[in-house]
């Protein structure tokens, strides 16, 4: 396989270059090599523009309050904060 | 303590924060149990701090930040636990030895394309059983990165991995996402 075939095959390694890429640097090389990658194949042009968008549900997701305590369960843990606040003080 | 630092009040801790640092640690352990005991030795810790409060951040922000220790305390034992392997990982084949997405796990549209589908319940829940099904480290590491927005270097020390296996670890964990999500949502 030559060099251009080689890049526009190899999906596993323009994935890990889209990761990678929306965190941190990737060099000057890689970038062509992506870029080259992701004209002819749609695949990894979706991968990455779905890739996106799921970083910023995950993010949205953790940031709703998804559960609360009980107040019995509220009332317990006060209680044993006023408890050591106690102890803390003779 | 100067005097125009906020005071701590750890009276209404519980009713000011309980609920907002529970479901903090919920969603990051999946554990209600392991997420109640560590709030309330969070507020442990924090009595036994509330000196070196300097007042540069909120209440709030301070005893997240301490809860945040006792997470990855949580992540790292967890991942020791189940130290397996990146080779021992149980996923399907996505690509083929030359590198080309395996016909059956290639990516096709399924609505989150163009947009997010943020705020949708029924697509929470399916992005969140597809979370849970990710190995415990490689969960920790997403969403350290993701959520938490850590340094890549202040997590390869926290949880003791090299910076390559970190970022094989960012790429497959994306990747089996994303088909979990292609999978249960079209």
């Amino acid at each position: 396989m030559n060099a251009l075939k080689k890049i526009q095959y190899n999906c596993n390694k323009a994935t890990f270059l889209i990761e990678k890429r929306m965190l941190d640097k990737i060099t000057l090389r890689e970038r062509v090599e992506l870029y080259i990658h992701l004209i002819t194949c749609l695949p990894c042009r979706l991968f990455a523009e779905q890739s996106q968008n799921i970083n910023q549900m995950v993010k949205q997701l953790f940031q709703k309050p998804v559960v609360k305590l009980g107040e019995d369960e509220k009332q317990q843990m006060h209680t044993l904060i006023e408890q050591e606040i106690d102890k803390e003080k003779k | 303590m100067p005097p125009n630092t906020p005071p701590l009040n750890p009276h209404k801790w519980v009713e000011n924060h309980a609920d907002y640092l529970f479901s903090f640690a919920f969603t990051r352990l999946n554990d209600e149990e392991l997420a109640r005991d560590l709030v309330q030795d969070t507020f442990f810790a924090a009595l036994k701090r509330m000196d070196a409060f300097e007042g540069k951040s909120t209440e709030r922000t301070w005893l997240t930040a301490i809860l945040k220790y006792k997470i990855i305390d949580c992540y790292r034992k967890r991942s020791s636990d189940l130290k397996v392997s990146l080779r021992e990982v149980n996923e399907p084949v996505f690509f083929e030895e030359e590198g080309h997405w395996t016909v059956e796990q290639r990516p096709t549209a399924f609505g989150i394309e163009t947009d997010a589908r943020i705020n949708e319940k029924e697509f929470n829940n399916v992005l969140q059983g597809c979370m849970q099904k990710l190995p415990p480290l490689w969960l920790s590491v997403f969403t350290m990165k993701h959520v938490d927005e850590e340094l890549t270097d202040t997590i390869c020390a926290e949880l003791k991995i090299s910076a390559s296996n970190f970022w094989v670890i960012i790429h497959r964990a994306k990747v089996n996402l994303r088909a979990c999500l292609q999978k249960n949502w079209l």
